[in-house]
């Protein structure tokens, strides 16, 4: 098992190094000059050639690229060129609102949408089936401005419940955090119930098939120990697959979701830094996101370990 | 139903105002909140222009000089000025009791540094610079300019009221390689930075400066006096515009410096938001032809494009609401003293038959026009759509080119034929304040591959005309060079055709005071009533 985890963790490093040199390449031959957008629109092209200078922009590509490697093997994500800030510490300023709105997104999906799935499975083809269907439709389906849009009217302009925008660290208290991000967890929740919910219900439907159910409910066995028990528990590789896709996509599709409710997190960050060309706060950015994507599909594939004990590594 | 919202409402809030309480957040400190237009990336106003930066400088620097509501200059950290009778030698005092907000008194060796940062970096500073023969401290308090030869812009220059606007820096900052970035921010405006504060993307604050002296007359535009009834402003960036509309209605927010046009309506209809057009010089569109290329390099071609435009077309396209608009022919942008009507025939005919005869004069025979459009700005992208629209009904065969902004200002530094990755058309806009004069207005240059502006009109009498202009300092013979020049402009260069002025609302809660008529948003002056 732990030489599993290692040999995974140095397989991150190979697939890490592809990302950056990829970004890297595709930065810088993408037309756009972060030189002229600072110079603005009355610079001289001497003007924009010694801001380009200054910024080592000028340099050969290869020079550039070692010189960013050189760096980001020495722990530095490099400088930010508009703001001067270094990019780690930009970072680290948004990473707590995006973690916080992907956590407690994915919690409520869970808390919401396995139950709904096991119900759904358990009622098939009844009226409440249906019921928890069509909504799981309507979730994929409604984009999340607009659920973001509809619960801001209601929730915060009409009931003045919770506020437009705006995120409180958990630093300033729990209250003051949970009540910032319950419209925005919620509203960027909804898709992923949905999502879980149809996969908790097909799944635990092929599980209740299977003849060990027919015998525990035989034995006399009560629906819930039946469902939880014995069809969630075997039913729940693929759920957590889906989870744990789930994770990995709302960490870097949280932009949506932070644009409508004023959230300053990665998602801000990276399209902000995209239309001026901050190289250097993009690449840092697009690192964070696939080391994310890679420990999240690790986590995934352990907990199968847990979950299964005929998966072993 | 609304029996239940509104108990449901009330009982919500008084739990919420009573957890409050509990929490003891409560704080007795005044803050205004303003939504601005774009998130303050960078510090340093004398080496980007970018607007925000501009207003920040507002904040937290003072200047020498500065133009009140109607463009007139005024001094505002200079107590007195003399010009020599041979109108070479300016010599400026500055007021007492100016301090850094380090505590450091201003000295008359920082503002020195000051102008000669500056002069690296505008283009009426070069301007400036071109004409000066040395700045220099006298003493403490004062210091002069003195010039080669006479110019007729130097307090314009100083007090210029857009970027770059000179600000006064430290001495030791103000020695920083002009294209180097200043990062610490230390000046003696009427605001602090709370650099600790600052979260680039969502936050910046501002405390106000006890020792800041503001002047006794009246504020008025950027001059006057500076006087600050908030212990905080903080500027929350909302780029979501329906977000920013639902924050100030719901009063989480007091300011909103660029309410989208298309939510003015719901505004006007909100009963807690006041709505106004406080930059009476708006912003003006520039459809802008490479002047390098067939067609238009040839003058025929270009003054087709004034034949052919309808700037009610274009202001529908970009604004709609009416009261939000301008057809306005002038060069230099209607309502100020450089307004003038001569020439503007062509542009206001709209005659796509007398364009197409004058395409045909110039020779053009169908080649493909390519039109940048920048598709993430959308003003530019519906002005781009038009544009196309208006070529083709005149005949041209025009090839539209969707890119981003950033893709758009490295597109257009290419000189290359438009078939090998340069270019014909591409449009923007300048802000009032910048379009105002002959020499602030880099559109109108003709200075051609060396001097002028993107697209690199080349036109030795234009230019001769901007140089009178900056040499004359009386303001009648101003006047008259401006008529002549326009003449030449519409006639013969057409730098850029004019699509339009539009003026951009500002939207507030009801009970916010003095907020000031000016193109740059200031936060002193404004109170807000208790309650």
């Amino acid at each position: 098992m732990y030489a599993y985890i290692a040999r995974r963790l140095l397989a991150t490093l190979p697939v890490m190094a592809v990302v950056g040199i990829a970004v890297f390449m595709l930065l810088h031959l993408t037309p756009g000059d972060p030189a002229v957008v600072i110079a603005g629109d009355y610079a001289r092209p001497e003007d924009i050639e010694k801001i380009r200078e200054r910024l080592g922009l000028n340099e050969p590509l290869h020079v550039q690229f070692f010189s960013w490697m050189g760096a980001l093997l020495a722990g530095d994500l490099g400088t930010s060129i508009f703001s001067n800030l270094p990019v780690a510490k930009l970072i680290g300023q948004r990473l707590e609102p995006t973690l916080a709105l992907a956590i407690a997104t994915i919690i409520f999906a869970i808390l919401i949408a396995v139950p709904m799935g096991v119900v759904a499975a358990w009622k098939a083809g009844t009226l409440t089936d249906r019921v928890i269907m069509v909504f799981a439709v309507l979730g994929f389906s409604v984009p999340v401005f607009v659920i973001g849009y509809a619960m801001m009217w209601l929730f915060s302009i009409t009931l003045g419940w919770f506020p437009v925008q705006g995120y409180k660290p958990i630093g300033e208290g729990f209250w003051p955090f949970l009540h910032s991000i319950a419209l925005p967890t919620v509203a960027l929740g909804v898709i992923y119930v949905a999502l879980i919910a149809r996969i908790t219900r097909a799944s635990m439907l092929e599980v209740l098939t299977e003849d060990y159910i027919r015998t525990a409910r035989a034995k006399g066995l009560d629906n819930n120990a039946l469902l939880i028990r014995h069809a969630l528990r075997n039913a729940s590789v693929p759920i957590v697959t889906i989870i744990g896709i789930g994770i990995a996509l709302l960490i870097g599709g949280v932009v949506v979701t932070e644009s409508v409710f004023n959230i300053p997190g990665l998602g801000r960050l990276t399209i902000d830094a995209v239309l001026r060309r901050d190289y250097p706060v993009i690449q840092g950015v697009i690192l964070i996101f696939s080391g994310a994507y890679v420990i999240v599909n690790l986590l995934i594939d352990l907990s199968y370990t847990v979950l299964d004990p005929r998966i072993r590594y | 139903m609304q029996h239940f919202w509104t108990t449901a409402r009330h009982t919500t809030l008084a739990a919420l105002t009573a957890a409050s309480m509990a929490l003891g957040s409560a704080s007795a400190e005044s803050v205004l909140r303003i939504v601005p237009h774009a998130d303050l990336k960078n510090l340093d106003p004398i080496w980007t222009t970018a607007y925000i930066t501009r207003n920040h400088g507002y904040m937290v620097y003072d200047t020498l000089f500065a133009q009140d509501e109607k463009l007139n200059v005024h001094p505002q950290m200079v107590g007195k000025h003399t010009v020599s009778d041979d109108g070479l030698v300016y010599t400026f005092t500055l007021r007492d009791g100016l301090k850094w907000h380090d505590g450091d008194p201003v000295k008359a060796e920082d503002c020195v540094a000051s102008i000669l940062r500056w002069g690296q970096r505008d283009g009426m500073g070069q301007k400036l610079m071109d004409f000066t023969k040395e700045v220099k401290a006298v003493d403490d308090m004062t210091f002069t300019i003195t010039l080669n030869e006479p110019y007729g812009l130097v307090l314009d220059s100083l007090g210029k009221i857009s970027s770059n606007t000179p600000f006064m820096m430290k001495k030791e900052y103000a020695e920083i390689d002009a294209f180097e970035q200043v990062t610490e921010v230390v000046g003696s405006g009427p605001f602090r930075f709370a650099k600790d504060e600052w979260v680039p993307g969502s936050k910046v604050v501002y405390l106000k400066n006890e020792d800041y002296v503001a002047r006794s007359e009246p504020a008025s535009g950027a001059a006057g006096g500076k006087v600050v009834n908030f212990d905080r402003v903080e500027w929350i960036y909302i780029p979501d515009p329906a977000t920013a509309m639902n924050a100030l209605i719901n009063g989480e927010v007091d300011f909103w410096e660029t309410p989208a046009v298309d939510m003015v309506p719901l505004l006007e209809q909100n009963g807690n938001v006041e709505l106004a057009v406080v930059d009476p010089l708006g912003t003006q569109g520039w459809l802008r032809p490479n002047h390098l290329h067939p067609p238009f390099d040839n003058p025929k071609a270009r003054r087709a494009l004034l034949y052919a435009v309808n700037q009610a077309t274009y202001l529908q396209a970009i604004v709609g609401d009416p009261k939000l608009y301008k057809e306005c022919a002038a060069y230099f942008i209607c309502g100020t003293p450089n307004e003038s009507n001569v020439s503007v025939e062509a542009l206001q005919s709209h005659d796509p038959e007398k364009a197409r005869q004058l395409l045909a004069e110039a020779g053009y025979k169908g080649e493909k026009i390519i039109l940048m459009q920048s598709t993430d700005i959308p003003l530019l992208n519906n002005a781009a759509l038009v544009t196309a629209q208006v070529l083709r009904d005149i005949g041209m065969d025009v090839e539209v080119q969707a890119m981003d902004w950033s893709t758009l200002t490295s597109r257009r530094a290419e000189m290359k034929k438009p078939a090998d990755g340069g270019w014909n058309i591409f449009h923007t806009y300048a802000t009032g304040a910048d379009a105002t004069s002959p020499i602030a207005n880099i559109g109108v240059s003709g200075g051609g591959v060396e001097k002028a502006w993107f697209g690199w009109p080349t036109d030795e009498e234009t230019e001769m005309l901007r140089d009178r202009f900056a040499r004359e300092a009386d303001s009648m013979k101003k006047k008259a060079i401006i008529d002549e020049l326009q003449a030449r402009l519409f006639d013969h260069l057409v730098p850029y055709v004019n699509y339009g002025q539009w003026f951009q609302p500002v939207a507030w809660r009801k009970g916010l005071k003095g907020v000031l008529v000016s193109p740059v948003p200031f936060f002193w002056n404004i109170s807000k009533d208790a309650g």
